[in-house]
């Protein structure tokens, strides 16, 4: 009894640590004043400038598709690096470990600009594209960073169980591996999804004229002071995603598998 | 879960296949890649740019003179116009990546911008050649009325135990020595290392003073009354005294740093004529106006200033003071690989310290 | 099926992408101005001003890792008991503060702590004494703390929801109390992701630069502050390279011993 209450209270207090400046986003979303010390007084036009300024709706688009591109490819290699990464001899998987680390490592200025040089001595044209394979780039580490555990628990005796009983190699690995590396799969895609959402350094260096991520705008606006639009939009997406996950948490479960 | 992560990928897919379309047309008359400080113009000039033209304009914005450069030396993406500040553009000439503009087809540059710009912007770009002044302004002391109650004339108020824990600093280096070489008599473009040393000793017995080095959240702490003195340029005071009428502005008497950001064409730019085009359309006396009246900092464009209606304005000390009043005025100039590093290396004494 | 296959897409990205622009870095970090040989931009770490900024940023980074441990590993193992699909709907609600862009979220805690902020408004209203803690190390910490102790919580989250109950009800059924059933069973499975948490928080927080400077004031250098100011504010890209280089030596030189002693990885293999 006194255990679960302790636990609630643990849970709430990070909650509100985690809250906090997010609630205090929201109330500036709402504040007339355009500076973020003073209170004006309580006002809904910045949401309404906000559906007006076209180039922080497509910087909004921009935003959402290099994040969930990325981190759905990174994903991908990712995982199949962990899956492949468990058969290798521990000497070559300690190096490759340490080569995944890499991006993350170095800071961020220097994957960006080294990120440019790169792109610039390959010749592709800077655009959507050279942000996508950056973004990629410093995405794959946190899904593999957060798959291996997974797979280091695995136990193998169930694969090859599997295997013995006449599965296909796949058919093993999506009925025996898969579900049990899933939970890890997802949180890496959400961690990398996350990461670039916030990327600016990089995509700064990556990018080329025209294409803006809510990160580069927000960024270039701290010169004349952040726009109350940007606290309007982060109080909008937050709340969508949390209508979402509440939506898809409280719907009647349906007959799966 | 699975769910969710279904959702998500049908919205963001609708998302993407929206980007696809609508970005890509060009203009009638081609286009002209810009890249300017973020929220440094009124989006709406862009529009009747575009609409009096034909010429698409892609719009690109950078935070830094620093983070500007090495896209446009490297050639990541080619350019036609860009607003580097004064030293910046010292840099670029130096490193032979701008091209010298022709003002036969820029009447309004010729006509518009006052001759003590120009003559200002011989600094850093001596025979005019490469760069049209867009905005400029001073460096000085925004001060709370409430906090501090003696006259404010000189940089020496930021040495003043009295306001211990009540001071910002700039944090960007060139901004920080400029004051304590002020304040010592020097040049605020000297790499004299006595000098500097000099200047650096003045920094660090000022650092327990310092509340915090800040660039751009001196408007914001000093319109929350969060500190009671901060050094700041003068396009933001006009702005946090809009805001807090209890801040003053003053430039010292030791003379500050007056910067001019201007207009240049680099050496790749793909589409010189429209980038001609477009300096010169900014220079029109409505269009600076309204772009003095979106960003508030001050427009060296001689017409615009004429029709600005608001008189506190026009006679405003802060968006147009008679430099003539003022001793010790200088414009940054480029230092050289040595000199910035010189400075650099002092300034990290000072911030480990 | 070719095991050594599956890792083709990966080895050719990380050759790519992450190899080649390391060597770079490293080229940068070797060479001075003219592009000769030189070891002074790795020695440099030894001046007074870079190795302070150093040992400051390892003790903040650190105290913060040691912080968001202690934080995030009850938390996960209280997600982790929570059965069902709503715990990962609550694992998910602990990330979601980060899809709020990093700058405004950290601009917002200067709006909080600052000496006439919100949360000394709300202290001196209840006639509280104000707290002091804006551009001091404890608000670097804060903020390290706050930024990166999701990655703490999910990969030992990850962990824990995979281990057994049936290997704890052994435990217990042996004799064992709550304290050893942690202790011996729960506190050693999770080891991987209290390594992957470790390293996805100190490598952030050690290389930060932003925290610092809106949290810190700029009134403490870290080294993240002095490579980000080599490259962007004076140009010198040798020296930031360098500097990189040896926080990359500092960062693999630890991983490496976290591999050696993570013993688990070897048994356990797919």
């Amino acid at each position: 009894m006194i255990r679960n209450i302790t636990r609630k209270i643990y849970i709430c207090l990070i909650f509100i640590f985690l809250y906090a400046p997010i609630v205090t986003l929201m109330v500036l979303s709402f504040n007339a004043s355009k500076t973020r010390s003073k209170w004006g007084g309580f006002t809904l036009k910045w949401y309404k400038s906000l559906f007006e300024n076209e180039a922080i709706i497509q910087a909004l688009i921009n935003t959402l598709a290099i994040a969930f591109l990325s981190a759905l490819i990174a994903t991908v290699i990712g995982t199949i690096a962990c899956i492949s990464m468990q058969s290798m001899k521990k000497r070559n998987r300690t190096i490759l470990m340490g080569v995944v680390n890499i991006p993350m490592l170095n800071a961020e200025i220097v994957t960006g600009i080294s990120l440019m040089l790169l792109f610039i001595s390959l010749g592709i044209k800077f655009g959507f594209l050279t942000v996508l394979l950056a973004h990629i780039t410093f995405n794959i580490p946190y899904v593999i960073l957060s798959v291996m555990p997974r797979m280091k628990q695995l136990n193998p005796s169930t694969y090859e169980a599997a295997l013995d009983l006449g599965a296909s190699h796949l058919k093993a690995f999506f009925k025996v591996v898969f579900p049990d590396i899933f939970p890890g799969i997802l949180s890496g895609f959400v961690m990398a999804f996350t990461m670039s959402l916030d990327d600016f350094i990089i995509t700064h260096f990556t990018k080329g004229p025209g294409i803006h991520t809510l990160s580069t705008k927000i960024y270039t606006e701290v010169k004349k002071g952040i726009k109350p639009e940007m606290y309007a939009l982060s109080t909008i997406i937050f709340v969508s995603v949390l209508a979402l996950l509440i939506l898809v948490n409280y719907t009647p479960k349906k007959k799966e598998k | 879960m699975k769910k969710l992560v279904a959702l998500l990928l049908c919205g963001v897919l609708a998302a993407a296949s929206l980007t696809g379309c609508g970005s890509s047309e060009s203009g009638e008359n081609g286009e002209v890649y810009v890249y300017n400080w973020g929220e440094y113009i009124d989006p709406e000039t862009l529009t009747m740019f575009e609409e009096e033209t034909g010429i698409k304009v892609v719009y690109d914005e950078f935070d830094t003179n620093e983070a500007m450069y090495p896209k446009v030396a490297a050639g990541s993406s080619a350019y036609d116009v860009i607003c580097p500040s004064d030293y910046m553009i010292e840099k670029m000439i130096d490193n032979d990546l701008l091209q010298e503009l022709n003002f036969d087809n820029m009447p309004n540059a010729k006509a518009n911008i006052g001759a003590q710009y120009y003559e200002q912007s011989k600094a850093f770009d001596p025979e005019n050649k490469y760069s049209v002044p867009y905005c400029w302004g001073t460096v000085g002391i925004l001060y709370n009325t409430n906090m501090v109650k003696e006259p404010v004339n000189s940089w020496s108020i930021l040495w003043d135990e009295k306001y211990a824990d009540n001071i910002l600093m700039q944090s960007s280096v060139r901004d920080a020595f400029m004051v304590a070489l002020k304040l010592k008599g020097y040049s605020m473009n000297s790499v004299d290392a006595s000098e500097l040393t000099d200047a650096k000793d003045a920094l660090i017995a000022q650092k327990p003073l310092v509340q915090a080095y800040v660039i751009d959240q001196v408007r914001d702490k000093m319109i929350g009354g969060e500190a009671a003195i901060g050094v700041i340029y003068s396009g933001e005071a006009i702005y946090t005294q809009r805001e807090n009428p209890d801040l003053e502005y003053v430039i010292p008497k030791e003379g500050t740093n007056v910067w001019i950001d201007s207009w240049v064409i680099p050496k790749n730019a793909p589409n010189r004529e429209n980038a001609e085009k477009f300096i010169d359309f900014m220079c029109r006396g409505d269009i600076a106006l309204m772009n003095f009246e979106y960003i508030t900092y001050s427009t060296p464009n001689t017409a615009a200033q004429a029709l600005i209606e608001d008189e506190d304005i026009r006679n405003s000390k802060i968006a147009f003071p008679d430099l003539s009043q003022y001793s010790g005025l200088e414009t940054f100039s480029y230092l050289g690989e040595e000199g910035d590093e010189l400075y650099n290396s002092l300034w990290k004494e000072v911030m480990s310290e | 099926m070719n095991k050594k296959l599956l890792s083709a897409p990966f080895l050719f990205w990380s050759a790519l992408f992450i190899i080649i622009p390391l060597c770079m870095v490293f080229y940068y970090g070797f060479t001075d101005k003219d592009g000769a040989f030189t070891l002074s931009n790795i020695m440099a770490i030894a001046t007074p001003e870079h190795s302070k900024a150093f040992f400051e940023a390892v003790k903040l980074s650190l105290l913060s890792t040691v912080i968001c441990f202690f934080l995030a590993y009850p938390l996960a193992m209280i997600l982790a008991n929570l059965k069902g699909k709503r715990s990962s709907l609550i694992a998910l609600i602990f990330i979601l503060p980060m899809w709020m862009n990093f700058l405004l979220r950290t601009l917002a805690w200067q709006t909080l702590l600052e000496k006439t902020g919100v949360i000394n408004s709300i202290l001196g209203f209840l006639g509280l004494p104000a707290l002091n803690i804006i551009n001091t190390p404890g608000a670097i910490v804060l903020g390290m703390v706050y930024n990166f102790l999701p990655f703490m919580v999910l990969p030992i989250y990850n962990v824990l929801c995979k281990i057994d109950v049936n290997v704890l009800n052994a435990a217990r059924d042996l004799g064992a109390n709550e304290a050893q059933a942690f202790l011996k069973v729960t506190l050693p499975l999770s080891v991987p992701g209290i390594i992957s948490g470790i390293t996805m928080v100190f490598v952030p927080a050690l290389t930060t630069f932003v925290i610092s400077t809106i949290l810190g004031g700029s009134k403490i250098l870290l080294i993240g502050n002095v490579i980000e100011q080599e490259f962007t504010q004076t140009g010198n890209w040798h020296l930031g390279s360098g500097l990189s280089i040896v926080l990359m030596m500092f960062i693999i030189f630890n991983m490496v011993i976290s591999a050696i002693t993570d013993k688990e990885g070897d048994t356990n293999a797919l």
